[in-house]
């Protein structure tokens, strides 16, 4: 609040820069808000407690956690390599690490087919182990992980080089181990931006519809997560669409709120 | 399937620049344009191009023509004819599924002729009265199984699909593929337990063309249209699902003549040749 009121001399914003952030606020709220209006209110809880919907939520939270599991376990250690080392072309490693983040969800779809699918580069062999990730849950979990992973890397890392060194130099000097100084220094000390980037990858796993539809397939109960079931829904009952797209807004403003609400308490 | 939606809207996107030039363009442009559009129409339709090039002058502006997906190849084929017939006429087309498509036009989609894979979208265009004219069935299409070209699960006939251990895919029902595959179990008392139920026809046979499927079940048109990508093998009972195409111009129809003259061409003997040849069924007999 006070920040707000005595804004210190040369950090006042021009005035004019409040239409195109006007704008932009709109652009964001109004398709929202549309969608909100467009909700059948009275049929709403039959459309999104329905056989199909259920199944499809219920998939989508079991997938999007595993996902997120995943992501903390592969992605505090990648963070850590990438925050914490000097590895000859970190930066190159970085970029493409970051790559999924703005693929577009169809080509890693394609990509993931073509490392795991049944023809891929190693699902062939795990085919002939008698593993087959094709059209199943697992299928969906990878997707998932695939996408989502950057998310949680980004926040982590960010996390670490604020934090900087010192308390783990400090721990170090008085005698703990690597492993010591990693679990109650600083791992503790990113807590907030790990928990962040942990919400941020479960709401973009969440979300995942492209790689999911290329790679795994859609089957209720197996790999039709929720925005497989709005896409399907859509072809034929517009209504129940609308009413499971009001869900994962939901679910996603949650999310986003969570996060924000974490990073102010931080 | 977000692939399919943006193709669609760049078309309505584009529309207006491509208004815009053909405005821009006046009298110095047109005779170049034409003479391309007569010369190529010429070569590729022959004998009906030149007959109908003195009836079809007076035609100009830009029609276009929102076609469900599979007929892609079928209407850029007959869009050329079209331009070559009427050389002051450009034809722009938006391919996408039929339900998109039909729900575009019901929000305001300026298009002209609506081709739809179905009768069900094509009633919602007419429900909505935007339709200019009664729609007219134009071509009818079937199912097909097809497999890798490999065949690793060994599927010799179409009862082989429901054999453990098949990994089969199809459309889900509320597409109307995944309707007109239940209709052919239904019919013949097959009972399919497929690995997956794709939102649209081009979804399931990418997953046969990927090989991550053992089969799957499309439209003779897909199977025509992949080629030597796939394997194909009759669907017993397929006779009990024949999916009837519609097409209309529209009532919003910027030049209704046009709209009509075109619509015209498809149901005429040159376009039934050309949806022939892509392996869809004549309207009348199945």
């Amino acid at each position: 609040m006070t920040r707000r009121t005595a804004a210190p001399p040369g950090t006042q914003l021009p005035r004019w820069v409040a239409v195109p952030a006007a704008v932009g606020g709109l652009l964001v709220l109004l398709p929202l808000l549309a969608l909100v209006l467009r909700v059948d209110w009275a049929d709403l809880p039959a459309l999104v407690t329905s056989e199909p919907s259920r199944a499809a939520l219920l998939l989508s939270l079991r997938t999007a956690a595993a996902a997120t599991a995943l992501c903390v376990l592969l992605g505090v250690p990648m963070a850590l390599v990438l925050a914490r080392t000097a590895l000859p072309g970190l930066r190159v490693l970085r970029a493409l690490v970051l790559l999924p983040l703005v693929l577009p969800p169809v080509v890693g779809g394609i990509a993931l087919l073509s490392a795991f699918g049944r023809r891929g580069l190693l699902g062939e062999r795990l085919e002939l182990l008698g593993v087959s990730v094709a059209f199943s849950t697992t299928a969906v979990v990878l997707a998932q992980t695939f996408v989502a992973l950057p998310f949680l890397v980004v926040s982590l890392e960010g996390a670490l080089r604020t934090a900087g060194h010192r308390h783990e130099q400090v721990a170090a000097v008085l005698g703990a181990s690597p492993t010591t100084v990693l679990r109650r220094v600083t791992l503790p000390v990113v807590l907030p931006g790990l928990v962040s980037g942990a919400v941020l990858s479960f709401a973009r796993a969440l979300g995942e519809f492209g790689a999911t539809l290329t790679f795994a397939g859609s089957l209720q109960g197996v790999t039709r997560t929720l925005p497989l079931e709005i896409y399907l829904q859509r072809e034929t009952d517009p209504d129940a669409a609308v009413a499971l797209s009001l869900l994962l807004v939901v679910v996603a403003a949650v999310v986003v709120v969570a996060v924000r609400g974490g990073r102010l308490t931080a | 399937m977000s692939r399919r939606r943006p193709r669609a809207l760049v078309g309505t996107a584009l529309l207006p620049v491509a208004l815009v030039l053909a405005g821009c363009g006046g009298p110095d442009a047109a005779p170049a344009g034409a003479g391309d559009a007569a010369a190529t129409g010429a070569s590729a339709s022959g004998v009906t191009a030149s007959g109908a090039n003195a009836s079809g002058d007076a035609l100009t502006g830009t029609v276009t023509v929102f076609a469900a997906a599979s007929l892609t190849e079928v209407f850029d084929e007959l869009a050329a004819t079209f331009e070559g017939q009427h050389p002051g006429v450009e034809v722009e087309t938006s391919y996408a599924g039929s339900s998109d498509l039909a729900t575009q036009i019901t929000e305001g989609a300026p298009a002209d002729v609506f081709a739809s894979a179905d009768e069900r979208t094509m009633q919602e265009v007419v429900d909505a009265g935007l339709a200019g004219d009664e729609p007219q069935t134009f071509a009818t299409n079937v199912l097909t199984v097809v497999t890798p070209p490999d065949d690793p699960a060994g599927i010799g006939t179409s009862a082989d699909l429901a054999r453990p251990g098949a990994r089969v895919v199809v459309c889900a029902p509320q597409v109307p593929c995944g309707a007109a595959t239940q209709r052919v179990e239904e019919a013949t008392g097959l009972a399919l337990a497929p690995v997956s139920e794709e939102g649209s026809v081009t979804d399931v046979l990418g997953k046969v063309t990927s090989g991550q499927a053992d089969a799957g079940v499309v439209y003779v048109t897909d199977a025509r249209r992949a080629g030597d990508d796939v394997r194909e093998v009759p669907l017993d009972g397929a006779d009990a699902a024949v999916n009837t195409y519609p097409l209309a111009p529209l009532a919003d129809a910027r030049d209704p003549e046009t709209a009509a003259a075109f619509v015209d061409l498809v149901v005429s003997a040159e376009g039934q040749r050309v949806l022939a040849d892509a392996g869809f069924g004549a309207p009348g007999g199945s």
